[in-house]
């Protein structure tokens, strides 16, 4: 070990990660020296899911769903192939279902098991879908959670839970807002919000948006 | 109690997108599937609550690292000593290094496993 003998210490030494830092380098060192990871790849994914995918894809399903009764059709009928339709599909979005609310039901998205989400149109989760207290009780008591978030819903309005699995993932489609019959479809998208989607939410209002 | 409004980046810290990374590309080449993995990081999860985990997912991504490491060594595809080796070559590496240079793993650990 000749650099250690000839290094300086006077230097600032680079500070030690923690301990989950060096042990995920640890881990990817070993899966790459085994061939069993390419490390490019891992970044490309990294740098698609920091990127690339997020909310505005699920938005774009939604807003197109709004506008075009056809592809709502579609959309209902086989979620997977309609959201792949507009470029939204891979990374495990195999089997995607949509679940379109009305004004008899409210549909709200869990995976009580662990976190399971329809990554290609809605990105990674918010730390509140990963919480064991959030997975616990929106299966539990959907009604109380959802007033958590803001969202009154009248009490002959149904609420049906739905438990994602790594088989298959669900996408909340909301009610399209009144008084947007004007807007195009890049506009409706905008009124589309991330927990719109997972259901612990509505669409915004166009005045408000 | 839920934050709904809170504007939150994809990954909080670099190395949750490395594992969570990681994790694709493993299922990706097939080293494991979907279910498989999640229902071993189910399992971890509903673990990690039992022994007094916190309720707000804040431990999300440790427990999940945890899970990583065990289902890779429960598949033989990794195993306890050669993590720990490695994870004792990165404290090297980083001990070692000036500040504002890369840290690079010293190539002896890497051929020192090989052999080992």
């Amino acid at each position: 070990m000749t650099k250690k003998d000839h290094h300086d210490h006077d230097h600032a030494h680079t500070l030690l990660p923690s301990d989950p830092v060096l042990r995920a380098k640890a881990l990817e060192t070993l899966l790459v020296g085994k061939g069993l990871v390419d490390p490019a790849a891992v970044d490309a994914i990294v740098d698609t899911f920091s990127n690339d995918i997020g909310p505005r894809n699920g938005a774009h399903v939604v807003a197109r769903s709004w506008s075009d009764p056809d592809y709502r059709a579609r959309l209902l009928a086989d979620g997977t192939a309609a959201m792949a339709e507009l470029g939204y599909s891979g990374m495990q979005g195999e089997h995607m279902v949509a679940v379109e609310n009305s004004d008899q039901v409210h549909n709200v998205v869990v995976c009580t098991l662990c976190s399971c989400y329809p990554w290609p149109v809605l990105g990674l989760p918010p730390v509140w879908f990963k919480s064991p207290e959030y997975r616990a009780r929106v299966v539990r008591e959907p009604r109380a959670v959802l007033s958590e978030f803001g969202l009154e819903l009248p009490d002959d309005v149904e609420i049906r839970v739905w438990d994602s699995t790594a088989e298959i993932r669900y996408l909340v489609v909301p009610q399209r807002p009144a008084g947007c019959e004007a807007l195009d479809e890049a506009a409706l998208a905008d009124l589309v919000t991330r927990d719109s989607m997972i259901g612990t939410g509505v669409a915004m209002n166009p005045e408000t948006s | 109690m839920f934050q709904p409004l809170q504007p939150e980046r994809p990954f909080a810290e670099p190395w949750h997108a490395q594992i969570f990374g990681l994790t694709h590309a493993l299922a990706n080449a097939g080293i494991f599937t979907w279910p498989e993995w999640g229902n071993h990081f189910g399992a971890a999860l509903e673990l990690a609550l039992k022994e007094g985990g916190p309720n707000d997912g804040s431990d999300y991504y440790d427990v999940w690292l945890a899970a990583l490491e065990s289902l890779l060594i429960e598949q033989d595809h990794a195993d306890r000593d050669s993590l720990n080796d490695l994870r004792a070559a990165w404290t090297e590496a980083y001990l070692l290094t000036p500040h504002g240079d890369p840290v690079e793993l010293n190539s002896n650990a890497l051929v020192d496993r090989d052999a080992g």
